[in-house]
């Protein structure tokens, strides 16, 4: 019943995609997750994608037609409003999520609805490893966007080039929000950065509504590492501007993803000053021939720097289109078959998705000359990249209250 | 050390929680409404002191004493809008009096909820602190804004307790929450009373708005959270009892602190609210409270 591929002429025609990503209005009580920005980015980057492709003459002739609706950041509302979609608008694909509870609750649905499901903002590793246990039943499933073990790696292999060969760091405390992505993120930070050269001192992780970290950070100063390593998502404001505030002498790295969005910049007084976060893409930073002129045109639209899950949720889209294209069809399984011969380079690198084979099965191929992800840092009030070194537009630099250990000079 | 530091960062905590739930008894108090729009009036501070001072670039002075002229107009709106009309209604019967306006403040905080989030998103913002920098209290690096808040907050319940204690005007405030039928037998007109109760209200959540805001961080999310912890204060220390919420405060702040520290910052809340349903089912009036 798609009936997208029914209609011969032409529009108005049935909504393509759908988002349930939105997360505009939440209680606090309900659930713990506060932070707008990932879901609105995830709407204005698929905006931008599908106005992009319809100014460009549409899929084959016909222009995509986008429906945004806002899951309260829940998993039972993003399950009916998924169930609506597929069943009352017969959607193509549904695009979108940042969380990972939300994205894993939907799921089974894309599966038992053999419903093509773009995941553009979440990143359990249990999001592929779901698709990888029964890849037949479950291949409607696609995570574009980076399993928190490809995050892990992104911040070791930064870690090596950055934080330990150029600023002789040894020691290294991590500091995570307890979520569901941050668990497979600390498993891998754990295993990967002795190997970058940080020894891992101590993990902390802490409940997403905590407000006051001063005694997170004293027990981290305590231990005496050169770098606070994060996983933070959920939360980001309060940590940095006390980290500034409290002048915590320890450089702050890893992934603080709401220090993405240029809008980092007033909501913590400027106390961001000196974060380096992994991010998908950098501002002013040319990853590919797209990144730039992406970044502008969202910038002039919403008047912010794209969050991390607009570069991915726009790139998805066009993905998405590219796939219906060739496929030349709208019914699922010939769009999942094209997804999986996706070879793209859009704003973030060259995008292909992992086969059966891989326990990430159709994530992202991650590593140099796919995606790596970029480490951005603020310097002087805007993002600066430190990291892939082949990219940098600055070297790093660090708040005065933070204590870099001596650099080795004999060398 | 520890000691010291736990010392330290619970001092500063607990002030704030104090200064922070304040309002809300006090307000009780005199005036006896529960007023469930509380977060919402603390969050309209701390917005307001944020987009002066810092999105429209006015400064932390300009954008705090925005933030605490914030904290009255809406204090004044929440008296003015909701809890009056329902007072005066002759179609609410007497004894579901109170019911109204605690579900008329409950929406009415909502809807202030909900216009924040339209108007400034739910993003968490911080507001601009007053004094910056770090000082070293027996070899722990506190920000200077902790001892600020402390300060602030404890001048705050001094000018308040001289207030009531030794001004004609805090005698009546005194009165009004002691008997308020034999004030009016004497003269005094219970409306203006309660006028000032509430402007002293708004200038105490206003300050605890712009404070939590610097320290914590707000955004309209958290809301509903505010109010269930200054609630949860109130009750502990007992109903309408300021001395009661200042020690509540600080069995809460402490209490916090020390599981921060000592257990897991993760669990932070939990022995707090144990103690509450504790203090709910041996001693409900709470540690100071009047019934």
């Amino acid at each position: 019943m798609r009936l997208f591929l029914l209609c011969s002429r032409a529009p108005p025609l049935p909504p393509l995609l759908r988002l349930p990503a939105l997360t505009l209005h939440r209680s606090w009580s309900a659930s713990p997750h506060r932070w707008r920005p990932f879901g609105a980015a995830i709407a204005n980057g698929a905006k931008l994608a599908v106005a992009d492709i319809n100014a460009k003459g549409g899929v084959d002739g016909r222009p995509l037609q986008l429906v945004i609706e806002d899951d309260q950041a829940s998993s039972a509302s993003a399950v009916s409003s998924f169930q609506r979609m597929v069943k009352q608008d017969h959607v193509v694909a549904v695009v979108g999520n940042w969380i990972s509870e939300v994205a894993l609750a939907l799921e089974p649905w894309a599966t038992r609805l053999h419903e093509p499901y773009l995941i553009t903002g979440a990143a359990s590793n249990d999001i592929s490893a779901y698709v990888h246990k029964d890849y037949a039943e479950r291949k409607y499933t696609f995570h574009a966007y980076f399993p928190s073990a490809f995050l892990a790696a992104g911040v070791c292999a930064a870690s090596h080039d950055v934080l330990s060969t150029e600023l002789n760091m040894k020691t290294a405390v991590i500091i995570s929000e307890d979520a569901a992505w941050t668990k497979p993120l600390d498993t891998s930070l754990n295993q990967c950065l002795p190997d970058s050269g940080l020894q891992v001192l101590k993990e902390i992780r802490f409940a997403p509504d905590t407000t006051d970290f001063t005694p997170i950070f004293q027990q981290a100063e305590s231990l005496n590492p050169d770098v606070i390593i994060s996983g933070w998502a959920h939360v980001g404001v309060q940590p940095t501007v006390q980290w500034a505030n409290q002048k915590v002498p320890l450089a702050l790295a890893g992934i603080n993803a709401q220090a993405g969005s240029s809008a980092f910049w007033k909501a913590t007084n400027g106390a961001t000053e000196g974060v380096a976060t992994l991010n998908v893409a950098a501002p002013d930073v040319a990853t590919t021939p797209l990144t730039i002129p992406f970044t502008n045109e969202y910038i002039k639209a919403y008047g912010v720097t794209p969050a991390y899950s607009a570069y991915t949720t726009y790139d998805a889209i066009y993905v998405l289109a590219a796939a219906i294209e060739r496929a030349n069809s709208t019914a699922p399984d010939a769009v999942v078959s094209a997804l999986e011969k996706t070879d793209y380079v859009g704003t973030q690198g060259r995008l292909q998705f992992l086969g059966p084979d891989s326990q990430f099965t159709h994530a992202l191929r991650f590593g140099p000359g796919f995606v790596t992800g970029v480490v951005i840092q603020w310097q002087n009030g805007v993002q600066k990249c430190i990291w892939p070194l082949n990219l940098a537009n600055a070297k790093p630099e660090f708040p005065g209250f933070v204590k870099l250990p001596k650099l080795a000079s004999a060398n | 050390m520890l000691a010291v530091q736990i010392l330290i960062d619970g001092f500063a905590i607990s002030a704030l929680y104090a200064l922070g739930a304040l309002g809300f008894t006090l307000i009780f108090g005199v005036s006896g409404v529960l007023n469930l729009a509380h977060g919402a009036i603390l969050v309209t501070s701390a917005m307001v002191a944020w987009y002066v001072g810092t999105d429209s670039g006015g400064g932390a002075f300009t954008g705090a004493a925005a933030g605490v002229a914030a904290g009255v107009v809406t204090a004044f709106v929440t008296y003015g809008l909701v809890v009056r009309p329902i007072q005066r209604s002759k179609a609410i019967p007497g004894v579901e009096r109170e019911l109204f306006v605690l579900t008329g403040t409950l929406l009415w905080g909502v809807m202030i909820q909900i216009l924040l989030a339209d108007v400034f998103t739910t993003t968490p913002i911080t507001v601009e602190q007053l004094v910056s920098g770090t000082i070293d209290i027996f070899g722990v690096r506190t920000a200077a804004n902790e001892v600020f808040i402390a300060v602030v907050s404890w001048a705050v319940l001094g000018l308040l307790w001289l207030l009531v204690n030794r001004t004609p005007a805090g005698r009546r405030l005194l009165a009004a929450s002691i008997n308020p039928r034999a004030l009016t037998l004497v003269g005094v007109e219970l409306d203006h009373v309660h006028l000032l109760a509430w402007g002293i209200y708004g200038v105490i959540a206003g300050i605890a708005g712009v404070l939590l805001g610097s320290f914590l961080g707000t955004s309209s999310a958290y809301i509903p959270a505010l109010t269930g912890t200054a609630f949860a204060i109130v009750v502990l220390g007992g109903l309408g009892s300021v001395s009661g919420t200042v020690i509540a405060a600080y069995v809460v702040g402490y209490l916090e602190t020390l599981t921060a520290y000592l257990v897991s910052p993760s669990w932070r809340a939990v022995p707090a609210l144990i103690l509450l349903l504790a203090v709910l089912y041996f001693r409900p009036q709470g540690i100071l409270g009047r019934r």
